[in-house]
């Protein structure tokens, strides 16, 4: 086998130019697929949260129901002149002009800053609001989880919730999975009657009779800091730095 | 050698993990449910034969002085398009094992095949080396996958086999299981009783 330089070159970058037709090919070919997939997978997520999700559950026919809508957390309003089908959260969270960092006294959920425009998920039944999907994340143990929040159309319930991304212990705090811990969420009240965020993982479990049951959640046993995380995540995002005003807003009839 | 000698050898005689001890890292990190340890099985499988095909088919114009690089151009290459078409088809699974599928890149099992057969061996010998490998790595992770899935989390390719206590069953799952490094004890435990099965795979001191 001859070796000179020219050679060598030669192969290098007949080389390069093949391998990279193949690949630059299977992506473009691919990308549609897979764009239709990332949009299901989060369609699934929201109507998940919602408990609209039954085996056999056509995705894109359920979400019908579902009306995407961006707000302003700052006045709990919808925000002017953004359009939800085209409105990226993931860009929005890294764009300068809505993220805000937050003050380390109001960072309970540990994430630093958040974006003030946020796209919320009203689900209608007939034609009438019948829940709001709100998008939380906060840090657990290892990881930030994120996820969705149901609650009824009085603003004050939870229908239910899960995370769709979080890396925390298998067996342990990854039991935020656990679909008998998360059936006990809803029909727990977010807010107490001061309309201050209420909500308490608390650790063992919550008997009916407890004094403010209805805030209280059984603790994920060998996994207090990340049920720590999960109160800590939806405190948050139940204050006056999340969703608080919008919550109001809805309670008041001025959102449908 | 024959190709039955070529893709079943590498399965129980030289199998890559347990014999030539590569492709540890993978092994612990998609173990934990049998669902991704299929799917990583077969994507090493094909990965490996198609790079060793190809390595195979340019052996006698790769310049020796750069012929790693080549491979690694290859195999890199047959791994971007497998993750591309996982993304598109089996988008759950590919969701969970993120990165995993990407360090198949890293795998030393494919490297290894591509520099110490393919180099000096037929297109379709080494295609069929390359399965062979792919297979016996596939194997050893299914069976590291029925422990860790069983035994951890009570069920197998996601269906309920034990019922947890923590759904109101009566077995207690064994939480190191689920963790990293309990595929290290099972490898090792395997890897022993495969040499007291056949004493020729011990090492010589």
């Amino acid at each position: 086998m001859s070796e000179t330089a020219g050679k060598t070159l030669t192969v290098a970058a007949v080389l390069c130019g093949v391998c990279s037709v193949l690949v630059a090919g299977a992506v473009v070919v691919l990308k549609p697929k897979q764009v239709i997939n990332a949009d299901l997978d989060f369609k699934k997520n929201v109507l998940m949260s919602a408990g609209l999700l039954k085996p056999g559950t056509d995705i894109n026919e359920a979400f019908k129901e579902v009306e995407p809508v961006v707000i302003n957390l700052e006045t709990g309003k919808v925000a002017e002149g953004v359009d939800p089908k085209t409105f990226d959260q993931t860009k929005a969270d890294k764009n300068p002009d809505f993220v805000e960092s937050i003050s380390k006294k109001n960072d309970i959920a540990g994430i630093k800053r958040r974006a003030k425009l946020q796209k919320v998920y009203l689900v209608k039944k007939d034609g009438a609001l019948d829940q709001i999907v709100l998008h939380v994340y906060g840090k657990g143990l290892w990881s930030t989880m994120k996820g969705f929040l149901s609650l009824d159309k009085d603003a004050l319930t939870v229908r239910g919730f899960n995370f769709y991304s979080h890396a925390e212990t298998p067996g342990l705090g990854g039991e935020v999975d656990n679909p008998k811990w998360i059936a006990q969420w809803p029909g727990k009240k977010i807010y107490n009657e001061e309309m201050k965020p209420a909500i308490d993982v608390v650790k063992g479990n919550v008997e009916p009779g407890m004094p403010n049951a209805e805030y209280k959640i059984d603790g994920l046993s060998g996994a207090t800091l990340t049920s720590v995380g999960v109160e800590n995540t939806f405190l948050f995002w139940l204050s006056e730095n999340g969703y608080a005003k919008f919550l109001t807003n809805v309670r008041t009839g001025e959102i449908q | 050698m024959k190709s039955k000698e070529l893709l079943l050898d590498p399965v129980v005689k030289n199998n890559p993990i347990a014999l030539q001890v590569l492709g540890i890292c993978s092994a612990l990190a998609v173990t934990s449910q049998l669902k991704q340890a299929a799917i990583m099985g077969v994507a090493v499988m094909i990965v490996t034969g198609v790079s060793s095909a190809m390595v195979s088919l340019i052996r006698n114009s790769i310049p020796n002085s750069i012929r790693i690089i080549v491979q690694m151009t290859v195999i890199a290459s047959a791994v971007i398009v497998a993750d591309q078409v996982l993304k598109a088809y089996f988008f759950d699974v590919s969701k969970q094992m993120s990165v995993y599928i990407g360090l198949i890149i890293t795998n030393c099992i494919v490297m290894g095949r591509s520099e110490g057969f393919a180099m000096k061996n037929k297109p379709v010998a080494s295609f069929l080396d390359g399965v062979g490998n792919g297979f016996g790595y596939a194997v050893l992770l299914l069976a590291v996958g029925v422990i860790r899935e069983l035994f951890g989390s009570g069920k197998l390719f996601g269906v309920s086999i034990l019922s947890l206590t923590t759904e109101g069953g009566w077995y207690q799952s064994n939480g190191l299981l689920l963790l990293p490094p309990s595929a290290f004890f099972i490898i090792g435990v395997l890897i022993w009783v495969l040499r007291t099965y056949r004493p020729e795979q011990v090492e010589k001191e």
